[in-house]
């Protein structure tokens, strides 16, 4: 009985979510990039086969601007850039969702540790969001990857580990908000130890506001994906959009002004990034009401 | 989301008294601050490179096989063989002394290397920053002064679209619109080849080539200052001291300049301190693009080897320099604004 209300509730509160959702036109813009670029990056494998990728079976010359066989033109090796465009799609969604959902998992438990243990433990974590908040992130990501072993993992490893200081502000900032509420004293003399109160009453409260941030964060994260593969710290056996122009830059295609190789890899981040932008805004104005007076 | 220093305003909660005491009570707190981040930011430097990669003279030698004297070798002459705690001993008598070791590549102090450099870089990172916070602050307050209008709509859609973009990117496409095709500018570097003779030339030569480095790194880093200024101005907007300026017939511009914006400058100073990491990040890939002699190129150019030594000096060097920046801002922020010095 009481969890059919549950359920009823929650399909009423989706359904608000849903329209307050829909009534943000960029938002939705949004969504729907990222939908149309999430089915190129699932069905990239099935249009471009992987011979099309392999420097040893390029047919193209080089360097040869877009024509009817190569729509983008070819690179340096005679590869199609269509293709390798296409096929970068899956590592700069991978990376990009990867190192978010690290950097937001490290965020929030460090955010929700400080806010409800406080104390000496408080202040540490504080002081080290801080330190880690003020360093400047790109440049610690550099030195880890240039520390670890070469790869995607890699990577994914040292966006995520830079980027979790201003999740762990936000969500130690709400947790404060929502541990005075009156149903935490509640849970607690109730017999609600640390874990419960955390998971069961904070956690919830806090994930709307958190899910908002993380997918503006996922648009930063593939920024730093590619500026790390630009500099030549992307695993060299993977195709990404940073490592394509980084081959333009080495390979002298900006004095043959190449522009077909430099405009798809990037114009395709910044469509990426965009729609990533989009969505969390949209989700930042229907999840926290106080910004919806104040647009 | 503009956080203001809660230290500062819990001092003044805790001493409403005594301000003076209260004062040098912050003062010394936030250079306190600084320094626990600049100590974390030297063990970090020692860790990173010593503990994480395992065997450092292995990420040294990486692609280059070398046989097991040599590494032996290596290994003394870095005083890896040393146990843990007496490298960490030397490493910090070093750093007191301002060594940061020897880099590999070019046989030369580290810190001799870094200070070479870093004259460029503070020129571009300066002049961008300077560029931006003048321009962000700028278009930021008109766009929230008429929010919702074409001006806002564009300004903001504008600053949206270029904050996506990677600045490495632009800078890659700005090379090849303007230096190769236009001939505009140089293509990269900061001075001409074989240099020119007199001191405004030579003045002129370098503004010439700061032109496309510079405002590739203010096209992507002054949207964040617009998008900042427009949501505290936007904030300051429904306040009652503007009813009463326009009240005593105050015009509307006046209003903005004088009562407003001001108002609304000092939430978004601190932010800006707090973002010069990201200009700082920024100059590593433009420097790349342009060839800017400065000390995110250096840093490339240490990362392709890896040079070790150089990485760990820039690293320590850019991390400080931004702490110390923020240091600053905390310091000038309770200065300048009366409402977190006293209530």
């Amino acid at each position: 009985m009481t969890a059919a209300i549950a359920w009823r509730r929650r399909r009423l509160a989706a359904g608000r979510f849903a329209r307050a959702y829909l009534a943000q036109p960029p938002g939705v813009v949004g969504a729907a990039v990222l939908l149309l670029v999430l089915l190129v990056a699932l069905a990239a494998p099935l249009v471009v086969p992987p011979e099309h990728l392999s420097v040893v079976d390029a047919t193209g010359g080089v360097l040869v601007p877009p024509s009817a066989e190569f729509p983008l033109g070819t690179d340096e090796n005679g590869l199609s850039v269509l293709a390798l465009t296409l096929t970068g799609t899956r590592i700069s969604l991978l990376v990009g969702v990867a190192a978010t959902v690290l950097s937001v998992v490290i965020g929030t438990v460090v955010g929700m540790v400080a806010a409800h243990f406080g104390g000496w433990l408080s202040a540490v974590l504080l002081r080290l969001t801080d330190f880690f908040l003020v360093l400047p992130s790109l440049v610690l990501a550099i030195v880890l990857s240039t520390v670890l072993e070469r790869g995607v993992l890699t990577i994914i490893v040292a966006i995520g580990v830079t980027a979790w200081p201003s999740t762990a502000r936000l969500v130690r900032a709400q947790t404060l908000t929502i541990e005075a509420r009156p149903f935490i004293e509640r849970a607690q003399v109730l017999g609600g130890g640390h874990l419960h109160v955390l998971g069961r009453h904070v956690l919830p409260a806090v994930l709307p506001l958190v899910l908002a941030s993380t997918t503006l964060a996922v648009g930063s994260a593939i920024v730093a994906e590619s500026t790390l593969s630009f500099l030549g710290l992307g695993d060299p056996t993977t195709v990404s959009w940073g490592g394509m122009l980084k081959s333009a830059l080495d390979s002298g295609a900006i004095t043959a002004g190449a522009w077909w190789y430099l405009l798809p890899p990037g114009l395709a981040i910044v469509v990426v990034v965009l729609g990533f932008t989009l969505v969390g805004r949209a989700l930042e104005i229907v999840v926290n009401p106080t910004l919806q007076a104040r647009r | 989301m503009s956080e203001l220093p809660t230290t500062a305003v819990t001092a003044d909660l805790a001493e409403p008294s005594r301000r003076g005491r209260g004062t040098a009570a912050f003062v010394l707190r936030t250079l306190g601050g600084g320094l626990v981040s600049v100590g974390l930011i030297v063990v970090l430097g020692f860790f990173l490179f010593r503990v994480l990669p395992g065997d450092p003279v292995r990420t040294m030698t990486r692609d280059r096989p070398g046989n097991p004297e040599q590494l032996a070798r290596l290994r003394a002459e870095f005083g890896l063989d040393r146990p843990l705690p007496a490298q960490f001993v030397d490493y910090l008598a070093d750093m007191a002394r301002g060594d940061l070791g020897t880099s590999y590549v070019y046989s030369r102090p580290v810190t001799e290397i870094i200070l070479g450099r870093l004259g460029p870089t503070v020129l571009l990172t300066g002049t961008a920053l300077v560029v931006s916070v003048a321009l962000g602050l700028w278009l930021g307050s008109r766009a929230a002064w008429r929010h919702g209008s074409v001006f806002d709509r564009v300004a903001t859609g504008t600053a949206l679209v270029l904050w996506s973009v990677p600045t490495f990117w632009l800078g890659l496409i700005a090379l090849m619109v303007f230096a190769v095709g236009l001939d505009l500018f140089p293509t990269g570097g900061m001075t001409s080849p074989g240099g020119v003779d007199g001191f405004v030339p030579a003045v002129l030569d370098v503004a010439h080539h700061l032109v496309l480095p510079c405002l590739t790194m203010v096209a992507v880093v002054y949207a964040q200052y617009l998008m900042v200024m427009r949501s505290s101005l936007l904030e300051e907007m429904a306040a009652d001291y503007l009813t009463t300026a326009r009240a005593k017939g105050l015009r509307e511009d006046l209003v903005r300049r004088r009562h407003a914006v001001p108002n609304a400058l000092l939430p978004t100073i601190t932010i800006i301190f707090l973002h010069v990491g990201l200009v700082v990040a920024g100059a590593v890939t433009v420097e790349t693009v342009f060839s800017w002699p400065g000390l995110g190129l250096l840093t490339y150019q240490a990362l392709a080897v890896p040079d070790i030594p150089l990485l760990q000096g820039t690293l320590i060097t850019l991390s400080v320099a931004v702490v110390l920046m923020n240091v600053l801002a905390d310091l000038g922020y309770r200065l300048v604004d009366p409402r977190v010095r006293a209530s």
